[in-house]
């Protein structure tokens, strides 16, 4: 029953090809050998001029980059301890009969729900929300509020992801640490939290793709120093399309693809040194008893 | 066992989970190197009050102390009290070294100490070399010889167990009770232990409470309990018996009469029977024995053979009394001479055979 | 046993671990939604501000045929965008499901290579492919197929196939990480019982993977009502999404009360579809993967 048939492959290949289709346009055209500097869509012949004029510190994507570095760096820290945090202190909550018992667990799940509505609701709402609050407040547009901004919506995701990893542990392994004369604080430091940094640490790499991703809310809390590189990107494909953004886009498809690569060839391999060990130590676990 | 000091008491402990009362009013003394079986069906109670014993439930009424003190309101990690989980509760993240030198690490011991103490601890579970394997690296077995060395190593007055060998096979079951029981003589702990097997139970304790719906039934020696049961949920749940409801026709100083479906049979007597009062009798299927010929003994019936089947060492047989009820019994084949089915047998045994006990059945429903 | 286990002092110093969490989002993003709301109810003041009377203006403004037709047009693009992104993506994340251990490692990594890569690059590839001189005209003129170019770029099918294309991956792993979960021995029961493939797979693979499929067409339908980048890049002025109309207000018009009523119809709306979302026996963790 659990098998492909080849229709199945080739379907597969399919949507694939398509989407990388554009992925595939973007980079050929970077390597466009036509010098026309605007909406330049016709490819005559191979050149790196776009890659030059990329880096080229008159096109101005240092500061971008940096500052998308910088705010993903700062949200994903800061994100990464509250919703961490939060994922151990809500986790598997006791049921409470009293009345002053139910309101307390019923603000939690309010306080619960509030926080993870960032994945939710459109990012415009958020980006314009978050706007309005941070003028009212009278923080100044800039690295600040990027990462402010930044925060509430990496929050939830580190949060469920943390929350997932500690409903499926066994609560008999903080019990039994307790048993064994850690105080709460021990418990957490030498059980709960060594069992979830797994989940943290893929949380963190899920909320900072978020983060270097993030356009729409970047686009209503930047200063007028602070561009992000998103924020950059669109003022350019907006107005022109100046083809140097063909070399950029290259450039940054063979950063996520070496990090996604590097990252499942770490995983892959970790999963079959594991796998060998157990079968070795199985086998020799079996025949102690 | 000697009287020793008392170690742990309980005094009317209660606990409440919402609306159910899964502990309701348990006293209990136990004393300092014994081995005392909590031992009952699922669902009676026993776990929750092993955990209020560990810190890790709090009672709804009632008080714990420990060695005199009052404990109750203690928490786990202050208390000197270590639990055998029953999944084991090793630290996954952990190897075999790192889980057992876990309680002194969190006592602030020194390296010295742990190098020191480790060690010797592998060496009684018998796990030398295995001490940076993972859990999940180990057999079931392993795993429990290193939830037990985990929590010896700190010596606790008293060692809680729960069900520490529900998960293990037969064998190894066999074995590991054994080796239990070594450690608990070799080192002088108190043992409280938790089980539903009733096997278990008579072999490993010094003395079992036999629990139900959140009480006591009977706290007793193993012998005691299975000779002198006081409840007819006590008699049935460990071993096999027939409870026989009969008449008290008179009493006379400690013994009774009874009508045993119209055969007049003594027995010992409890206090609290009154004359032409309906009770039950508790009669061991293996204490009963078959005879084709009456038998000149007072504790007798007669009643016509209804079955017999033959089970290699045993015999099991059925007679139907003259008012229905049907007595089962056990005898040994070694020799053996069997009555024709359908014929009339005699049933006779030894007057401390016969117990009257309470009738506790229906409360179970 | 219990879960609540640990007794009950520990229990309140561990949920006072989410307090930080819980008091962040409540500013920034409870505190924040609510004072749109409040914005919306307010007059436009000087120079990009808000204030007294309160009234429902914005609201009555709103219900005009120019908002109307572009709220029309954006339910109108997110539905067929959910549509379209369930009936390519549902039959890849089965296929995918079904694969080889090794192939799924393959595709998943393909499929998250693009996920990671910012939405602008991504889109903007289609703006390359879609130009009257890009590649797709001169390839149909090149066969003979057209003898001049197709408008395709500034249309609505350019926004439409954008959209897909940009959330057609948060179809796919929700419904993936379900069928996953599925247990195949179902499927071959109810095959045994004499149900045919057609049958098995509606009565019972459909059944358990529908709560990926509810996630999959709620994160597709949502983010799509606010895509305003999106339909910029791709739609120029003949595409004007609810988003496109949020922002013109805000940035353009710089009238903050009308922005903020705007936004207040799109958060109603998405709570619709959440709370239905929640109706179905939906949770936010099926959203994060």
């Amino acid at each position: 029953m659990k098998k492909n048939s080849a229709w199945a492959g080739v379907y597969m290949a399919l949507v694939l090809v398509l989407l990388y289709l554009p992925i595939l346009v973007v980079v050929l055209f970077s390597f466009n050998g036509n010098p026309g500097r605007t909406a330049n869509f016709h490819f005559e012949g191979f050149s790196l001029q776009w890659y030059r004029a990329l880096f080229d510190p008159a096109t101005g994507y240092g500061q971008p980059l940096r500052t998308s570095l910088m705010v993903a760096l700062w949200s994903v820290a800061l994100s990464a301890l509250l919703g961490s945090l939060g994922a151990i202190g809500l986790v598997r909550r006791p049921v409470r009969r009293s009345i002053l018992g139910r309101v307390g667990n019923l603000a939690l799940t309010l306080g619960e729900q509030i926080a993870v509505l960032p994945i939710m609701i459109p990012e415009i709402i958020l980006g314009i929300a978050l706007m309005v609050l941070l003028t009212l407040f009278g923080i100044p547009f800039g690295m600040l509020s990027l990462v402010l901004s930044h925060v509430a919506f990496c929050v939830p995701y580190i949060f469920i992801t943390v929350r997932g990893r500690l409903a499926s542990m066994d609560p008999g392994l903080e019990e039994a640490a307790r048993d064994l004369g850690a105080t709460p604080l021990k418990v957490l430091t030498t059980i709960t939290l060594p069992l979830a940094m797994p989940a943290v640490v893929s949380g963190c790499l899920l909320a900072f793709a978020m983060s270097m991703d993030d356009f729409v809310i970047s686009f209503f809390v930047n200063g007028p120093q602070t561009n992000t590189l998103p924020v950059k990107i669109y003022s350019s494909v907006k107005v022109g399309v100046p083809p140097h953004v063909n070399a950029l886009c290259t450039v940054m498809l063979v950063v996520v693809f070496l990090i996604v690569a590097f990252s499942q060839m770490l995983q892959s391999g970790k999963l079959r040194r594991q796998e060998r060990r157990d079968n070795r130590d199985g086998r020799t676990a079996d025949a102690q008893d | 066992m000697p009287q020793n000091k008392v170690l742990l008491s309980l005094r009317g402990l209660r606990k409440t989970f919402d609306t159910q009362e899964a502990v309701s009013g348990l006293d209990l003394d136990v004393y300092e190197g014994e081995f005392i079986t909590l031992l009952g069906p699922s669902g009676c109670g026993k776990t929750t009050t092993l955990r209020i014993i560990a810190g890790l439930e709090m009672p709804t009424a009632g008080r714990v102390f420990l060695d005199g003190e009052d404990i109750t309101r203690l928490a786990p990690e202050k208390r000197e009290v270590n639990t055998v989980f029953q999944n084991y509760a090793l630290f996954p993240h952990m190897n075999v070294w790192k889980n057992i030198a876990y309680g002194l690490r969190m006592r602030g011991a020194s390296r010295a100490e742990i190098d020191e103490k480790v060690p010797r601890m592998l060496e009684m579970v018998q796990l030398e070399g295995f001490g940076r394997r993972l859990p999940s690296q180990l057999s079931g077995g392993q795993r429990q010889r290193v939830a037990i060395a985990r929590s010896l190593i700190l010596s606790p007055k008293l060692l809680l167990l729960d069900e520490p060998l529900g998960a293990l096979d037969l064998q190894l079951r066999r074995q590991m009770q054994q080796e239990l029981k070594r450690m608990q003589r070799q080192l002088g702990i108190t043992f409280i232990y938790i089980t539903h097997d009733q096997e278990e139970a008579m072999t490993m304790s010094d003395r079992i409470a036999l629990m139900r719906d959140g009480r006591f039934v009977q706290l007793d020696t193993p012998k005691g309990l299975y000779e002198q049961p006081r409840t007819a949920f006590a008699a049935s749940f460990i071993g096999e018996t027939n409870l026989i409801s009969a008449t008290a026709s008179a009493v006379k100083d400690d013994e009774v009469l009874l009508d045993i479906s119209g055969f007049e049979v003594p027995c010992a007597c409890e206090d609290w029977i009154t004359p032409g009062e309906q009770l039950l009798i508790s009669l061991r299927a293996e204490r009963l024995r078959l005879a084709a010929q009456p038998v000149n003994t007072p504790c007798r019936v007669t009643g016509e053979l209804l079955e017999s089947q033959y089970a290699g060492s045993e015999r099991t047989s059925l007679v139907r009394l003259p008012d229905g009820q049907v007595l089962h019994v056990r005898s040994t084949t070694e020799g053996e001479q069997v009555p024709d089915k359908g014929s009339q047998v005699s049933v006779w045994w030894q007057q401390t055979t016969g117990v009257i006990v309470r009738d506790d059945r229906e409360e179970n429903q | 046993m219990k879960p609540d286990g640990v007794t009950g002092r520990f229990q309140r110093s561990r949920e006072a671990l989410a307090f930080p969490m819980i008091a962040y989002a409540a500013v920034f993003v409870g505190l924040s939604l609510l004072y749109v709301i409040g914005l919306s109810l307010m007059t436009r003041g000087e120079d990009f501000s808000a204030g007294v009377p309160y009234t429902l203006d914005n609201f009555a403004r709103i219900a005009s045929p120019l908002y109307l037709r572009s709220l029309l047009q954006s339910l109108r693009l997110a539905f067929f965008t959910a549509l379209f992104c369930l009936l390519l993506g549902y039959p890849f994340a089965y296929f995918m499901a079904k694969a080889s251990a090794r192939a799924r490692t393959w595709i998943m990594l393909l499929l998250i290579v693009p996920f990671w890569t910012n939405a602008l690059i991504r889109i903007y590839g289609w703006k390359i492919l879609f130009a009257a001189n890009g590649p797709i005209n001169a390839t149909l003129m090149a066969i003979g197929l057209i003898s001049r170019p197709l408008k395709l770029l500034y249309t609505e099918f350019a926004v439409q196939v954008g959209m897909v294309y940009a959330m057609i991956p948060f179809m796919v792993l929700p419904v993936y990480s379900a069928v996953e979960r599925m247990d195949w021995a179902m499927v071959e029961a109810s095959r045994d019982l004499g149900a045919s493939p057609a049958r098995a797979f509606l009565t019972v693979t459909l059944p358990m993977t529908l709560p990926g499929v509810l996630a999959g067409l709620v994160l597709t339908f949502i983010p799509s009502i606010g895509l305003f980048f999106l339909s910029d890049i791709l739609g120029g002025s003949n595409t004007m999404l609810w988003g496109n109309m949020v922002h013109n207000e805000l940035l353009k018009s710089r009238d903050l009360p009308f922005a903020a009523a705007l936004s207040v119809v799109l958060l109603a709306l998405t709570g619709m579809v959440i709370l239905i979302y929640r109706r179905m026996g939906g949770r936010a963790e099926n959203m994060v993967f």
